[in-house]
């Protein structure tokens, strides 16, 4: 997974709730068996009209947004389907950070896995950095994981944000869960020693 | 010693491998289900790194969402759904993992299996790449719904690493009325806590009205667990959860089983067990229920009407509102019983199993589907499917005017040939309704089979109550 430090980009503002992962991705991009490539399938049916052009009104077909790489959305982001291809349409389309007021649990995970930061704040600040993202020239904000700060376009005052830290840790050294567990296989051994002893039936599931 | 505990607390603690100081912990996970969707990144990342597969013998794998539901013998015609299930095949086959295929009788959608075959059992982990995987959760279970990333990882490791979420009790109580069921106990309850209600928790139903559920019903209602927000959904396992499971294929026998049993009865939530948040529901107040939006919270009764954005004061409320009535083709006010529907789509891992199928062949029995309607069934499984054609349902439902399909999820959300067309009206009995989840530009309605079945009838919505 890439390393997440330090990201400077145009952010992009999203003013809906509720936004599902099939409006994220809608389920015939789900065939792939690959990871990359789901970037044009990105919000398909606000991007696109019926005859497959882009649709001028949606936010990431206008400069500057369609070079977003940070989206500021209302709140329960990312509801619905467990489909990882939600952040993987987000990162290939370049968004390696989303701000809601509040995500749903599976994709909220699904994030860290892929190397994108989702921030979560209280509505106002969501708000007024969505009225940012909107009204500035040029809406550069620089998301520093380290020192868990957004900078703004505006110059006001950075907004402090809140993250996990074993989830900030695995982002900034842009490390592999399952390299990590698997330095535990000891321990993982020791347990399914007792469950075979203490709960013998799971592990005959005759089929 | 710990005080009184949840039944999920008694999951948890007893699946704990090891807490980290900020309270990231290692969990064991006893079941993993497969799908042809949500897997083939992770077999790919498997290889890649040249790990093997921990514990195939507490992994089952079935292809489900690209299944065609007409004739199977042909093959996928799809080229894109006939590789991803093909890869599935593969992938069982190199990394030794027990496989469902689309031929064997056992096939059906993933949620509807588990349980099914008593690979789903009360106090253990499930993890499925696959949200409705709160389903088993029914069995007393804590299951849950997990990206493609974590099932590599459960593949490789059998563990997850998670965060101890936080509890909820819904207690539905007194009795419910007549003609109102399961399906409408789930919508009322998100109807009431909102879809992202139950974020960060797994909710425990409990209560009168749920004890008194079949498991299938159960099922239906943990299955929209998600559709709350909730991680994860449970209901304490009694004597009904053994009856089910008992002689299933692959629940345990003879000693063992009545080793599992008593287990399984220490599971249920202590007298003064504290839950982090309760709500109770009077289901006395509930009513036969259908979605007028594009979010499963989006409920009304089907004595009301479509609610006018207008007196939402929120600003991206009312804009969503806006937005789902536009989507939909529906005017404020206007009565739930005059909306006319095109289609029936009676299937899913929420309304998918026998007794769905049997309350819809209890409505539409000598009764035809309206000339305007196409009325589509697709059981669960295909044991599912085996069991209603010995109990005659196929025939009432082909007298009627149905078609009877290939099981599989289908119409759920449209990856097969099954799709609405723009503007198409469906009274669906799956579990969302989000913007071209039945095909672009579908117009889903969730309903309980009942209601389906008599809006099949009517070719609208209707009471169903009417027809008892
Ligand atoms: S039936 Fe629908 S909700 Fe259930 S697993 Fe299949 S696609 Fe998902």
């Amino acid at each position: 997974m890439q390393p997440f430090r330090r990201l400077e980009g145009i952010a992009a503002p999203l003013p809906m709730v509720n936004v599902d992962t099939d409006k994220i991705i809608p389920a015939h991009w789900l065939k792939t068996i690959k990871r990359t490539g789901l970037g044009v399938g990105l919000f398909e049916t606000l991007r696109y009209r019926e005859d497959g052009s882009e649709n001028p009104d949606f936010v990431l077909n206008r400069e500057p947004w369609r070079r977003a790489r940070i989206l500021i959305a209302g709140e329960n982001f990312g509801c619905g389907s467990s489909r990882e291809h939600a952040p993987w349409a987000l990162l290939d389309f370049g968004i390696r950070c989303v701000i809601a007021p509040s995500f749903a649990d599976i994709f909220f995970n699904n994030c860290f896995k892929n190397g994108i930061l989702p921030i979560v704040l209280p509505r106002e600040t969501v708000d007024a950095l969505m009225a940012e993202a909107e009204t500035s020239p040029e809406p550069v904000f620089t998301i520093d994981l380290e020192r868990q700060l957004i900078l703004r376009p505006s110059g006001n005052a950075p907004v402090r944000f809140e993250v996990d830290p074993f989830k900030r840790h695995c982002l900034l050294e842009g490390l592999d869960d399952i390299g990590l567990t698997l330095k535990k296989a000891h321990e993982i051994e020791a347990y399914e020693e007792a469950l075979r002893r203490e709960k013998p039936w799971l592990f005959r599931p005759a089929a | 010693m710990s005080g009184p505990r949840t039944l999920f607390e008694k999951i948890w603690d007893s699946h704990v491998i090891e807490e980290q100081e900020d309270g990231t912990c290692l969990l064991y996970i006893d079941r993993h289900l497969v799908h042809e969707v949500t897997s083939p990144q992770a077999f790919e990342g498997l290889r890649q790194s040249g790990r093997r597969v921990r514990r195939p013998d507490a992994t089952l794998a079935v292809p489900d969402h690209n299944l065609p539901t007409t004739d199977r013998s042909k093959g996928i015609a799809d080229e894109t759904s006939r590789i991803q299930v093909e890869t599935l095949q593969k992938n069982c086959a190199e990394f030794g993992i027990p496989l469902f295929d689309a031929l064997d009788i056992r096939q059906g959608i993933v949620h509807v299996i588990g349980p099914e075959q008593g690979f789903t059992l009360p106090g253990t982990t499930i993890v499925c790449g696959d949200s409705h995987t709160s389903t088993h959760g029914a069995f007393g279970a804590l299951a849950f719904g997990i990206g493609t990333s974590e099932v590599e990882h459960v593949l490789a490791t059998q563990t997850l690493l998670q965060k101890r979420p936080k509890t909820m009790r819904i207690r539905v109580e007194g009795e419910l009325p007549l003609g109102v069921t399961a399906k409408d106990v789930i919508l009322a309850i998100i109807g009431k806590i909102g879809t992202a209600g139950g974020t960060g928790h797994v909710i425990e139903y409990a209560g009168e009205v749920v004890r008194g559920l079949s498991m299938e019903g159960r099922m239906t209602v943990c299955n929209m667990s998600i559709e709350a927000g909730a991680r994860a959904g449970l209901v304490a396992p009694d004597d009904k959860t053994y009856a089910y499971l008992a002689g299933r294929p692959m629940a345990p026998k003879g000693a063992l089983w009545e080793q599992a049993v008593a287990y399984w009865r220490t599971l249920p939530s202590d007298e003064g067990a504290r839950y982090d948040r309760e709500v109770v529901l009077d289901a006395s107040e509930i009513e036969p229920l259908v979605t007028w939006g594009t979010s499963p919270q989006d409920v009304a009764p089907i004595s009301g009407r479509v609610p006018d954005p207008a007196a939402e004061t929120d600003p991206q409320r009312r804009a969503a509102m806006e937005r789902a009535l536009a989507y939909m083709g529906l005017e404020p006010g206007t009565p739930i019983a005059e909306i006319r529907i095109d289609t029936v789509f009676i299937g899913s891992c929420t309304n998918g199993r026998i007794e769905d199928l049997r309350a819809v062949a209890k409505i539409v029995e000598g009764r035809r589907v309206a000339p305007h309607v196409r009325a589509l069934v697709v059981p669960g499984s295909g044991l599912v499917k085996h069991q209603a054609e010995e109990e005659g349902i196929d025939r009432i439902l082909l007298d009627a005017g149905f078609e009877w399909r290939e099981p599989g999820c289908s119409m759920c959300l449209a990856m097969n040939p099954d799709k609405l067309s723009p503007g198409e009206r469906c009274a669906s009995t799956s579990n969302r309704n989000f913007e071209g989840r039945q095909g672009k530009g579908g117009r889903t309605h969730l309903v309980s089979p009942a209601m389906a079945a008599a809006a099949a009838i009517e070719g609208r919505f209707t009471d169903v109550r009417e027809f008892l």
